[in-house]
């Protein structure tokens, strides 16, 4: 069954066609791959399925209900989550209080103005218990400006993935990360979503990263989807490789 | 009939003095993304600064002379050299830091101003009522009405015409402009930025002095006319959109009407009811008349 | 935590309860206005250095509430202290819930503005409606009762001032500070650090930015019309002034003084404020001017405050002595 599925989905920004008239179907459990080069529109896909941006055409459904005109709030409450390309965090909160800040969010538990967020265990004990997931333990009383890129980067998936969402973008959880870095970030992330059995779309454009952790492949070109197929059938599609040889695939 | 010839005068009178205040913080505002509180007191200054070389001229006896009217500049130049001097020193070092510092360091220089204003010149107002004068009056479809107090409509009419004429004619205004968009890309493609935030900083002083000079023979030169200067000027930006030109042309044109109505029927609550239209203005069209974004 | 309480919270209770008994009078009377103001800088700090909002408009609430006893005594014959607590609580609840709702849907300069403005509109009624108002001249406020007459408050008004009067300022104080530390440790507070630090990302965890923006402008709203109807008794008369933009002026100074990235800034920075205007006022007739070069001064040199440089000062001599060899 689709979790997800829009319906000729258009964004435009002037003359530039951002998300022109795109179906994107998102299947209930799968890790799904979402490339394309620089520019190809992947997030301002993102962007207008999770509500930060309103479309200029088409539907968006989501378990069978539409949300294309609901608020970002309603679209989190029905478990649409995210995660963003460049690292957008609470800076000056520790990473502990950023991720517990999420699970209160999560809860309701945001609008209690006279407990002590810091007695609340069960809160605090979920909190800790994701960041150890994530790796990120020992740095859970540091703040979040203090951390290093690739923390950084998983400390924005491990907010996104505390509301427990029932789907999950992320959006290149490994870009300015050095390459070096990217291979353990993915399999950390890999390894959580599919251990929590939560529908995610991974956004990526480096076609390599990809083929080893997803189910399914979308590729997108200049706003519209080229292709959709397991990663065998992306690799043989001589159209993609062609499209994306010429600005990132490697030789 | 004259009544009313009267009080649409008497608005864009006071539409001409707010214009060229408001133009100095709406540039400000566009190009460098700071909101100037201590703005009013550079148009205080003007008025100070005007009033003070005028004062130095008036020695018992002495009767004004046409050319004196030439010395009121001496205000403007005044405020536009008190900008070229806090740019650079108290304002640039903070580009960089969170706005809330921008905003508390001008209204630090708001204080300094005011009281500096108060030790130099002392508490009693500067004026030069007998130069307007020299122009009579003229009478204009039944009513009669001061040839000075035209002349400062003019020059308001005159002001915006040659902002206007700056920032879209001459190859300095597209500088500006571009900086004003983009300041990191405008940088890159080799403006010197430091230079362009000076400029746009002293030209927006210069207006606002302008204004505190010529509204200084019918007013005065007084302690506490650079906030309410300030609150006015605000109002118009809110009104047409901070950081547009045209807005704070049509901003002054709305609030010098309704100041001019406020005085007439509803005294009482006349800033009341600007502050209204300014908040009516932000809720229905948050970034104001001409705003973009 | 406890800890926390009872190394700095208890002793500096101590020495403040002592405080009628050690100083004269006077002095008692400095530091009531002092914690008054600290009340205020309290809510005002809710906003600023909690949520990320800077409010040139909090003379707003403060008068609100000074008005709000002033009104009680002149319309209803009411003095009693109770009751202009309930009056002021409710009236600035009500001012600010609606100004907050207007201005919470801006942010940065637009909200700053905002704020000036609607404070603006109150000043400018309550300085031209004088029939109701009294105008320039302001409305008197007499010593209240208190506890419905229990509490002698007849007699000498010093006496009552830098006793009675100075214990309930102290136990509002107390109260004050203690419902606000647990609000900026609550959940709540915490989604506000969350918006100030981030409200894009605050709206992707499911914090409802405008909502809880509106409802820290309330509670800020409140502390600060507390403050000001705390104040009216112990300064006999409110005017205009306390709705002018100056006085809003002098919260975010205080604040910035003391440092409004710390808890407890607001609160050191009226105290040490409030002392600093008694002097340079009576020192000098230029008291804004040196205001404005202290503020200067800070922003430029000293952007945390008193507070945030000390414990900045703190961390640095504990780290030399740390990598000491022993
Ligand atoms: N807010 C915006 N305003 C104008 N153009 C935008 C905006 N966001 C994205 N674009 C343009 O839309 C296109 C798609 O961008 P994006 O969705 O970020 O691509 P991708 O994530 O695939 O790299 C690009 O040409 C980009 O310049
Ligand atoms: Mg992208």
């Amino acid at each position: 069954m689709n979790l997800l599925e829009t319906r000729q989905l258009k964004k435009y920004f002037g003359d530039t066609h951002a998300v022109d008239g795109v179906d994107f179907s998102v299947r209930q459990g799968e890790v799904l791959a979402l490339i394309g080069a620089n520019g190809a529109g992947k997030t301002t896909l993102v962007n207008v399925i999770s509500g930060l941006l309103r479309p200029d055409g088409g539907t968006i459904r989501f378990q069978a209900v539409d949300v294309t005109h609901q608020s970002i709030h309603d679209r989190i409450k029905a478990g649409i989550a995210r995660s963003f390309q460049l690292v957008n965090l609470f800076d000056q909160l520790t990473c502990l209080d950023n991720v517990a800040l999420t699970v209160f969010a999560r809860e309701g538990k945001t609008q209690r103005l006279m407990t002590l967020a810091e007695r609340d265990r069960p809160v605090l004990d979920e909190a800790l218990e994701l960041l150890r997931q994530f790796g990120l333990e020992p740095k859970a009383r540091m703040t979040a400006a203090g951390l290093a890129q690739g923390e950084r980067k998983l400390l924005d998936v491990a907010v996104a993935y505390a509301l427990r969402p029932r789907l999950l973008f992320l959006d290149e959880p490994t870009s300015g990360v050095s390459t070096r870095e990217k291979a353990p970030i993915m399999d950390i992330i890999t390894s959580i979503v599919r251990s929590g059995k939560v529908t995610a779309v991974i956004i990526e454009h480096d076609m390599d990263v990809v083929f080893t952790y997803s189910d399914r492949i979308v590729v997108m070109h200049e706003g519209k989807i080229l292709a959709d197929g397991t990663p065998e059938e992306i690799r043989r599609n001589e159209q993609v490789t062609t499209t994306l040889l010429g600005t990132s695939a490697p030789r | 009939m004259d009544t009313l010839v009267l009080q649409v005068l008497n608005s864009l009178f006071y539409a001409s003095i707010l214009f060229q205040i408001a133009c100095g913080l709406t540039l400000i505002y566009g190009v460098m993304r700071i909101v100037n509180l201590a703005h009013g007191n550079l148009y205080a200054l003007g008025a100070y600064v005007s009033g003070w070389v005028l004062g130095l001229l008036a020695t018992p006896g002495t009767q004004p002379r046409m050319w004196f009217f030439v010395l009121l500049l001496a205000g403007a130049v005044a405020a536009a050299a008190a900008g070229a001097i806090l740019e650079p020193t108290l304002l640039r070092p903070l580009y960089k830091r969170a706005e809330e510092y921008q905003l508390l360091i001008t209204f630090g220089l708001l204080l300094i101003l005011e009281d500096l204003m108060h030790m130099v010149w002392g508490p009693h107002p500067l004026t030069s009522s007998a130069l307007p004068d020299l122009l009579g009056s003229s009478t204009i479809l039944g009513a009669t009405y001061p040839n000075y107090n035209i002349l400062v409509i003019a020059i308001g009419f005159v002001a915006a015409l040659g902002v206007w004429a700056f920032v879209y004619r001459t190859k300095f205004g597209v500088i500006l402009r571009a900086t004003s968009q983009n300041m990191r890309m405008a940088a890159a493609l080799g403006v010197n930025v430091k230079r362009v935030y000076v400029q746009a900083f002293t030209l927006g002083c210069f207006l606002a002095g302008l204004g505190g000079a010529i509204i200084m023979p019918i007013s005065g030169a007084v302690l506490g006319m650079g906030i309410e200067a300030l609150i006015l000027a605000f109002v118009v930006v809110v009104i047409g959109g901070l950081g547009s030109l045209e807005g704070a042309l049509v901003g002054a044109i709305i609030v010098g009407f309704v100041r001019t109505l406020g005085i007439m029927y509803f005294a009482e609550i006349e800033l009341a009811v600007l502050y209204l239209i300014a908040t009516i203005v932000l809720l229905v069209r948050p970034a104001g008349l001409f705003g973009r974004a | 935590m406890r800890q926390k309480v009872l190394t700095y919270a208890a002793p500096i209770a101590v020495a403040l309860a002592a405080v009628p008994f050690v100083l004269p009078p006077y002095q008692t009377i400095l530091l009531s206005y002092g914690l008054i103001m600290a009340i205020a800088a309290l809510g005002f700090n809710l906003l600023l250095g909690y949520t990320g909002l800077l409010s040139f408009g909090h003379s707003a609430y403060f008068g609100v509430g000074a008005y709000a006893a002033a009104f009680l005594v002149k319309y209803a014959g009411i003095t009693s202290i109770e009751a202009f607590l309930l009056g002021g609580l409710i009236a600035s609840a009500l001012v600010s819930a609606i100004f907050g709702f207007i201005c919470v849907r801006h942010t940065r300069i637009f909200f700053s503005i905002l704020a000036l403005a609607l404070s603006q509109v109150l000043w400018s009624l309550a300085l031209k409606l004088f029939w109701v108002t009294g105008g320039t001249d302001g409305l008197r406020v007499p010593t209240p009762t208190l506890l419905g007459g229990l509490v002698q408050t007849t007699g000498d008004k010093l006496v009552f001032l830098s006793r009675t009067y100075y214990y309930l300022v102290l136990v509002v104080f107390g109260i004050s500070v203690a419902v606000m530390w647990l609000i900026v440790h609550s959940p709540f507070g915490k989604a506000l650090q969350a918006i100030r630090d981030n409200e894009t990302r605050a709206e992707f965890v499911g914090v409802e930015v405008r909502k809880y923006r509106w409802i820290a402008f309330l509670v800020s709203g409140v502390f600060t019309g507390l403050a000001g109807t705390l104040w009216v008794p112990l300064n006999g008369l409110t005017t205009p002034d306390v709705l002018y933009w100056p006085f809003s002026g002098e919260i975010v100074f205080l604040t910035v003084l003391g440092g409004f990235r710390t808890f407890s800034g607001p609160i050191v920075g009226a105290v040490a404020f409030n002392y600093l205007k008694s002097y340079a006022v009576g020192l000098t007739v230029y008291w804004q001017f040196l205001l404005g070069v202290v503020l200067v001064v800070l922003v430029l040199a000293l952007p945390s405050g008193i507070v945030g440089t000390l414990s900045q000062l703190r961390g640095r001599l504990a780290r030399s002595a740390w990598h000491e060899p022993a």
